[in-house]
């Protein structure tokens, strides 16, 4: 962010305040990282019941037109034709050279119609890149008259049941349009911390009535985002610009799963997005620095930045996330590595102040992911 | 008579009876850095001056280190930390403590400032 930008506030900024956050800036808002409780104790809690979440702060748009789902599939490898009414699906705008612009989620509201959720700090170059590549006839809405606040853990379905009952029985990744308190929203069964759970966009003039109202039931406390980050990196998902860039591809990122069968080398809708053949080429050899997460050995935890070695004290990866798992009462860590040192089970050493701490390649996620699929 | 003295960086260091100096971070401090997941010590019987990095303190959002405010030998370390680092925020200027010191001059320490003095001080930041 440009620092003579003016920092903004989400529509949650006051009731934060008064819930003793504390406020530093993100990805160009003031946000709370945590309340009274701490990262620690809101982590738990997020897995045990349930955690509010203020997440105002992403970009919200609205797409219209003729053949937008077409249009949009220049932009990301996934099958945008082929995806139900109501249904999400994870997707990145790729460059041509194969690098990540920005992760997203693309639910479909209509034949000609898709709402998108992306990242805070991507949302001026995210618009800019919509601007310039889908074509006239797509109308391009930013929704900035919008909140997004996410309802996760283990309790949410049951409030969700009390909030609106039409939303408890989506499954996974889908969502529906309804109503909460009178106030039109729309509910998807979705986050960003392995748990079930689910995000609601509401209109941003009654986000902070609503908020507080989801605060009434027991079960749920309000997380900031500390734990935010520690419930994402315990489930093994990537934080942009930081676990990918535009130096990663989605093959390198472990994300090859996200790109659709009719969108990969011998599909009917083969390619046709930016990068593909540098894509297709990593999906093939797999000749690439990959994703992997990193267990500890010691209690030190292994910050972002830190450079991994191998045996003979040679740079082969980079922590890209690190910090402490609370779930799992250890540090916890994800980083690049260099193919060969890839395999769950390997060990390497992590240089953190002159020293050379064990850490353990492991798979991800490290807490199983515990969604709601029917 | 304990007199406990702190540094602008938040640490707090009292001299004992023995003439010994114990260190640790203020309660300001432990709220700054919230929840503390690991505390790595220096080993006893290392020398370490006055300004240098003697520990280093992690929460679960980032690391910092603690600096001595006197030059001193370490002469115990508070192996309690090892495992329950989470004393450091329920009880930072007691059982939260991180090492003992023979200092070179414990006298170093009254140019610190006292209780009140560091009271006015974070009431500014």
């Amino acid at each position: 962010m440009n620092s003579r930008e003016k920092i903004l506030r989400t529509p949650l900024y006051d009731l934060h305040v008064e819930l003793n956050g504390k406020m530093t800036p993100f990805s160009g808002y003031e946000m709370p990282v945590n309340y009274s409780r701490g990262i620690i104790k809101e982590h738990l809690h997020t897995r045990s019941h349930a955690g509010l979440f203020d997440v105002s702060h992403m970009g919200q748009v609205r797409l219209t037109g003729v053949n937008v789902a077409r249009s949009l599939e220049y932009l990301v490898p996934v099958d945008i034709e082929a995806l139900a009414l109501n249904k999400q699906v994870y997707a990145v705008f790729s460059n041509e050279t194969g690098g990540i612009l920005d992760d997203l989620i693309i639910t479909r509201w209509g034949e000609d119609e898709f709402f998108l959720v992306f990242n805070a700090a991507c949302k001026k170059q995210d618009l800019a890149h919509l601007e310039k590549h889908l074509p006239a006839e797509v109308n391009i809405e930013f929704l900035h008259d919008r909140a997004l606040i996410a309802l996760q853990g283990p309790a949410a379905m049951d409030v969700m049941a009390q909030l609106a009952p039409a939303a408890k029985d989506l499954v996974f990744m889908t969502g529906c349009f309804t109503s909460i308190e009178g106030v039109e929203c729309y509910v998807s069964r979705s986050g960003y911390t392995g748990e079930d759970g689910f995000e609601i966009s509401l209109p941003a003039d009654q986000a902070d009535r609503i908020a507080r109202f989801i605060l009434t039931f027991d079960e749920v406390e309000a997380i900031g985002l500390g734990a935010r980050d520690s419930l994402r990196l315990e489930a093994g998902f990537c934080l942009y610009g930081h676990d990918m860039d535009v130096h990663t591809s989605p093959i390198e990122a472990g994300l090859q799963w996200l790109i659709s069968k009719s969108r990969r080398l011998g599909g009917d809708k083969q390619g046709g997005f930016p990068g593909a053949d540098v894509i297709f080429d990593q999906m093939t050899s797999l000749n690439c620095k990959l994703r992997v997460g990193l267990l500890a050995l010691g209690k030190a935890p292994i910050r972002e930045g830190t450079e991994l070695v191998n045996d003979n004290s040679e740079k082969i990866g980079v922590v890209t996330s690190g910090g402490f798992g609370p779930s799992l009462n250890a540090p916890v860590a994800m980083g690049y590595v260099e193919r060969e040192y890839a395999l769950a089970g390997t060990e390497l050493k992590a240089l953190v102040r002159d020293k050379q701490l064990p850490v353990r390649v492991s798979d991800l996620p490290f807490i199983p992911h515990r969604y709601f699929r029917g | 008579m304990s007199d406990t003295r702190f540094t602008e960086d938040h640490e707090w260091a009292r001299i004992e009876e023995d003439g010994s100096i114990t260190v640790g971070i203020s309660n300001y401090a432990q709220e700054q850095l919230g929840d503390v997941v690991y505390v790595e010590l220096p080993d006893v019987g290392k020398i370490i001056n006055a300004g240098a990095e003697a520990a280093v303190i992690e929460s679960v959002k980032a690391a910092g280190d603690v600096k001595l405010p006197v030059t001193g030998k370490v002469i115990e370390i508070n192996e309690r930390l090892a495992d329950e680092p989470e004393l450091v925020n329920s009880s930072p200027q007691d059982e939260g403590w991180f090492m003992k010191l023979e200092p070179e001059n414990a006298q170093a320490i009254t140019n610190l400032m006292d209780e009140s003095a560091y009271g006015e001080y974070i009431d500014k930041l």
